[in-house]
């Protein structure tokens, strides 16, 4: 039987100052799939992410999460943004960061009490970080931070979970951490999209890839699609473009 | 005391809460600079409303202020959107354009309004008390006291409302936007009662020297705690002792209420950046100082490894093999000593046990040199502590 489709996006274009960083993409992300996105620098990974979490505003197309629009379906949905869109120095701890993914859930005004600290405490404790929790979180390594970050994505409880580059500065140890934790939330039939950029551990890591670079190349299964084919069609000129530069 | 040094005292307790708590956001939000911008460019905003109303504390001189803050920030970011120029040039090039509309209506209007810039710009917290509010026909207090508590209640109310929406707009943009907690609302909500806060502010420091109140406190707090209710605390303190003792040396001294307070001000951030136990100056000095006798013992402990020959393991040796001053090698000497790394025995020094798993794992360390490893080694050799 085929899988339900977790996210659907239709015709999607997006552009910074009317130059276009993503230019009329279709795709669909099956349930259940845990999904690469990969592409040059500037192909757009990042900003199709923001796109479907309605961060960034599209300037055509539509992204439909299960059937419905992002908007209602929030709470389906959990998000890791780039370790370094955030100021690594503000004053709060590690139990504090891993609580703001509850806040989601929770909505406008109301407090996380003690359910929410337990969530959070459970999941920090996944990410083997307990013992850290009361560390401020510039006192963290990166492979830490990335695992913080991680640990509220998990307190989210969402079905599909969007990452972007959670690999990006962390140790081997970290990063087989966290692609055990990835492989656990797709047995449980989740869907895991992220961006990523070691073409190596694609075929090790993921089950679904989708190349792109302002326009979709290919998106599919690893095993079909994963090939020399598709990596020129996506990296070849482009990269002698940006060398040459 | 008498009541109106009281009043006085209350009145710059009151300013000084109510601008740290925007304070604190406008820091933590890198946003420092446009509270500059808001306390000049909210003069045509003072100066329309004031020839309406013809009252410096009426509520639509302050809503038509405040109103002129929100939309220097509009400007200011729609320059900036428009990638020819940076933040800091889109600010510079913002509110001095609106300042200079402000002080053009005034000297049109001077003949007949009495409105002085001097009041505005830098406030006179002497005469505040003088002003007074009358309610039925009954004295209730000076009115800038109750202009400020009314703005200061509103504050914390939207504080405690909002704080989670608060914290995770500052701290993470993208998840805060994900989640639907709109963080442009809250952007545009903390400029609002920045912008209303610099208002009410105006009579006691001035809508300058308001700046000094909102930074000063936020900053010092900054260099204290990791925790963001305490720095919202510390703030309200340090706003809060600036403020009286501020008031009291200008009472002794005879000067400028508002010029003393943000000295003492000042002066506490100083003491705060020097003194702070993990981010002082002194502190980071001593950290740095640490760390290179640790790079020295780290050398050492490696030359000792790599050379089995005994010449090269001299006491008198090493100052003039490594280079090292006389005051350094007898230093990372004493120190290796007093932590067991190495013996001496007739000058000849050898590495113990203890001395050869530590260098073994500190080349681990710098050859992988990816995570936080050294810290925890040091905790595990009780290095500094022996």
């Amino acid at each position: 039987m085929e899988n339900k489709i977790a996210v659907r996006i239709d015709d999607l274009t997006v552009a910074y100052n009317y130059k276009p960083v993503l230019w009329d993409i279709d795709l669909a992300i099956p349930e259940g799939v845990l999904m690469a996105i990969v592409g040059p620098n500037g192909a757009g990974k990042s900003t199709l992410i923001k796109s479907i979490l309605d961060i960034i505003k599209p300037i055509a197309g539509s992204v439909q999460i299960y059937g419905k629009p992002y908007k209602n379906q929030r709470s389906l949905v959990a998000y890791v943004p780039q370790k370094g869109s955030v100021d690594w120095d503000f004053p709060t701890t590690a139990l504090d960061v891993v609580m703001m993914g509850t806040y989601g859930s929770l909505g406008w005004i109301k407090r996380p009490g003690k359910k929410e600290k337990k969530a959070s405490l459970e999941a920090l404790e996944k990410v083997g970080m307990l013992s850290f929790k009361n560390r401020q979180i510039s006192q963290l390594s990166g492979g830490q931070q990335q695992r913080i970050f991680l640990a509220r994505a998990l307190v989210q409880n969402a079905s599909i979970y969007f990452m972007d580059e959670p690999f990006q500065g962390v140790d081997a140890t970290t990063e087989k951490a966290i692609i055990n934790i990835l492989k656990e939330l797709r047995k449980a039939k989740k869907t895991v999209v992220v961006v990523h950029h070691d073409l190596q551990t694609v075929p090790e890591y993921f089950d679904w890839v989708t190349f792109l670079n302002v326009k979709k190349i290919a998106t599919g299964p690893v095993k079909d699609i994963f090939n020399d084919d598709n990596l020129t069609k996506t990296y070849g000129i482009n990269y002698k473009v940006s060398v040459q530069q | 005391m008498n009541s109106a040094q009281i009043e006085i005292q209350l009145i710059a307790s009151l300013v000084a809460i109510a601008c740290a708590i925007p304070g604190t956001f406008l820091v933590l939000r890198k946003m420092a600079l446009i509270t500059d911008a808001i306390s000049h460019s909210i003069l045509p905003g003072i100066v329309i409303g004031f020839f309406i109303t013809h009252d410096l504390s009426s509520p639509l001189l302050i809503l038509l202020a405040a109103a002129s803050g929100v939309i220097t920030v509009i400007l200011v970011e729609f320059i900036q959107k428009t990638g020819l120029v940076k933040e800091d040039t889109a600010i510079g090039l913002v509110f001095p354009a609106l300042f200079s509309i402000g002080i053009i209506l005034i000297a049109q209007n001077a003949n007949d309004v009495h409105l002085d810039v001097d009041a505005v710009l830098l406030g006179e917290l002497a005469f505040a008390p003088f002003d007074r509010l009358i309610l039925g026909g009954i004295d209730v207090g000076p009115k800038s006291l109750w202009i400020i508590g009314i703005i200061l209640c509103f504050s914390i109310g939207l504080l405690i409302a909002f704080f989670k929406e608060l914290k995770v707009s500052t701290f993470d943009v993208g998840l805060a936007s994900s989640m639907g907690l709109s963080p442009v609302l809250m952007h545009y909500g903390l400029m609002t009662m920045s912008s209303i806060t610099t208002v009410g502010a105006f009579d006691a420091v001035g809508a300058i020297l308001v700046i000094a109140l909102m930074i000063a406190p936020a900053a010092t707090a900054y260099l204290l705690t990791n925790d963001l209710k305490k720095m919202l605390l510390l703030s309200v303190l340090f706003g809060v002792c600036s403020a009286i003792l501020g008031y009291w040396f200008a009472h002794i001294l005879d000067l400028s209420i508002s010029g003393s307070m943000t000295t003492v001000l000042g002066f506490i951030f100083l003491m705060v950046y020097l003194f702070a136990p993990n981010k002082g100056l002194f502190s980071v000095l001593y950290r740095q100082r640490q760390q290179r006798i640790e790079v020295s013992l780290l050398t050492f402990l490696l030359h000792l490894g790599n050379h089995i020959e005994e010449e090269e393991r001299h006491v008198k040796h090493l100052n003039e093999h490594i280079n090292w001053q006389k005051v350094r090698s007898k230093l990372v000497l004493n120190l290796a000593l007093n932590n067991n790394m190495i013996t001496i025995e007739n000058n000849i020094v050898s590495l113990t046990k203890k001395g050869e798993s530590f260098t073994t794992e500190a080349i681990d360390y710098i050859v992988n040199n990816k995570n936080a490893e050294i810290e925890n080694m040091k905790d595990r050799f009780f290095l500094f502590r022996g």
